[in-house]
């Protein structure tokens, strides 16, 4: 697999451990009707971390995932990205409304968000979906934007790629060029939802290939997989989530080898077998 | 009497100019109200799922109405009722250097009006048929939601408007006929007009509906061939209907046809 400029190289940039928090959740809670999936979670991620969600399906981890960049709207707490509060705005009173439509969108140009089901825009080739939310948001030219395009996904390792269309790709290159259209916003943080959950498993390891050269590279990332490997070699902390609360989190050989709780004992011998 | 060979060859190959005439007019009719209908559908469907609520009103009570009233009530409210009661006599205009009579104009709003109220529907089917996920990636990347609409869901909702919007046209071809009850002057009416003098009704009607066929005949090849150009562009994303489908029905035409309801 052909990868430019990356990690293995001496001249990419260590990882800036600045301390300053990106994301930063305060007794966050969500529920769909009567339905409490987010119960109270709060959580900080650094600038430079990589934080793995793991957790039983329905433990309200994807939903989390989805409230940082307000695809889905907090009823209760605090959930602030780079300092600014996601979707709401407070009023000269001290209340909070929810922001405009505009403010939204700003502050999603800082988060990239990777689907499980990639949603690749499939009326556009590899590198248009790259170059759409560029050339729309940013009001960069299109030849400019089609070269940024090509770059990232000579990045992702699929310059050749760039003319074919999603339904042309496999399901890792897919994911890959999602990835590569997340990265075209320069965001400060990416988001992973369960990234290669909908993939045959010979193509699962390109994909946590690309993310972990991304890792390597400093950016933040909160992830949501069952990938235990990934957890372990690229995650700097683990957390996991059981119906809507974060049970427990810590560095991830000593909560994956040795968990305190018992739930979270349970759902790894689930998953480790 | 019995059926008189000479009279309907003659017919159907030296027909007489007011059949000229009224076969343009139909035609003309059909594709203009077929674009405005296909505006005012996108515009109504856009409406429809706006965060305001008096545009979902307004777009909910317009289907509604339009629906569920025939198009000859129609075009009856529309020429003759506005004329009489003096709201709007459709004085002749002159559109873009071209004088439109006040009549081909009331003909052209009420089918446009009408059509746009199935073409909501089907346009609201289509953009439906869009993966939530498609909106949500765009507007995940920064884009409002407006943008994404744009830029995303309708460009991958317009494929799927392309099957049943050749149904509308189809129909559209020969609702213009119903025109004549206002007294638009187009193929059904020209016709009307020969029979009175000729009474050779079963011939020049025969003639008429040979006219029609061959008008949505003709319809139904250059859709095949606007619907083989888009799925040579970017993939299949629509079930490719060949022409013997189209004409005969069946396959996913049917398919495509059950997004409208019956008129």
């Amino acid at each position: 697999m052909r990868r430019a400029g990356l990690v293995e190289d001496a001249t990419a940039p260590a990882r800036t451990r600045t301390g300053r928090p990106v994301v930063e959740a305060t007794g966050v809670h969500k529920w769909f009707r009567r339905n409490h999936v987010l119960d109270d979670v709060s959580l900080s991620v650094d600038e430079g971390e990589v934080v793995v969600i793991i957790g039983p399906s329905g433990s309200g981890k994807t939903t989390f995932l989805r409230c940082i960049n307000h695809l889905e709207r907090i009823d209760d707490g605090r959930l602030l990205v780079n300092g600014h509060r996601i979707g709401h705005r407070e009023t000269a009173s001290g209340k909070l409304a929810a922001a405009a439509e505009a403010e939204i969108a700003r502050q999603r140009e800082q988060i990239g968000f990777v689907f499980q089901q990639f949603n690749l825009f499939p009326h556009l080739t590899a590198a248009e979906n790259v170059a759409l939310a560029p050339t729309r948001v940013r009001r960069v030219g299109r030849s400019k934007a089609m070269e940024d395009a090509t770059r990232l996904l000579a990045r992702v390792g699929i310059e050749e790629k760039r003319d074919s269309y999603p339904r042309q790709l496999s399901g890792g290159q897919q994911q890959r060029v999602a990835i590569a259209r997340a990265l075209a916003m320069n965001p400060a943080l990416m988001l992973f939802d369960e990234p290669t959950s909908a993939l045959d498993p010979e193509m699962v390891g390109e994909v946590l290939e690309v993310m972990r050269e991304l890792a390597a590279e400093g950016m933040t990332m909160v992830v949501v997989s069952h990938e235990m490997g990934f957890a372990r070699r690229v995650g700097d902390r683990v957390v996991m989530m059981d119906e809507g609360r974060v049970i427990e989190a810590g560095a991830p050989d000593e909560l994956l080898d040795r968990p305190r709780e018992e739930r979270t004992a349970a759902f790894l011998s689930k998953v480790l077998h | 009497m019995g059926f008189d060979w000479h009279f309907f060859e003659h017919l159907l190959l030296y027909p007489p100019n007011s059949f000229i005439q009224g076969a343009l007019r139909t035609v003309y009719l059909a594709v203009i109200a077929q674009i405005l209908g296909v505006g005012i559908g996108l515009i109504l469907a856009l409406w429809r799922r706006n965060a305001r609520l008096p545009l979902r009103i307004f777009a909910s009570g317009y289907i509604w109405i339009i629906r569920g009233t025939p198009l000859l009530v129609q075009a009856v409210i529309v020429y003759d009722g506005l004329t009489g009661l003096g709201v709007y006599s459709f004085p002749d205009q002159h559109v873009f250097g071209v004088l439109i009579p006040g009549i081909i104009q009331a003909g052209i709003i009420t089918l446009a009006i009408n059509e746009g109220a199935y073409m909501a529907e089907i346009m609201r089917a289509a953009i439906d048929s869009v993966d939530r996920g498609q909106a949500e990636a765009a507007v995940s990347l920064g884009m409002r939601r407006r943008q994404a609409m744009r830029h995303v869901v309708l460009p991958q909702a317009m494929r799927v408007v392309i099957p049943p919007l050749g149904n509308e046209f189809n129909n559209m071809l020969k609702v213009t006929s119903l025109l004549s009850v206002i007294g638009l002057n187009e193929l059904f009416l020209a016709a009307q007009d020969y029979n009175s003098a000729n009474f050779r009704t079963f011939e020049i009607f025969l003639v008429v509906a040979i006219y029609y066929i061959i008008m949505t005949t003709v319809w139904s090849i250059i859709q095949s061939a606007i619907e083989r150009r888009m799925a040579s562009r970017g993939g299949d994303l629509i079930d490719r209907i060949t022409l013997r489908e189209r004409l005969f029905g069946g396959g996913a035409l049917a398919a495509a046809g059950q997004l409208r309801g019956a008129r």
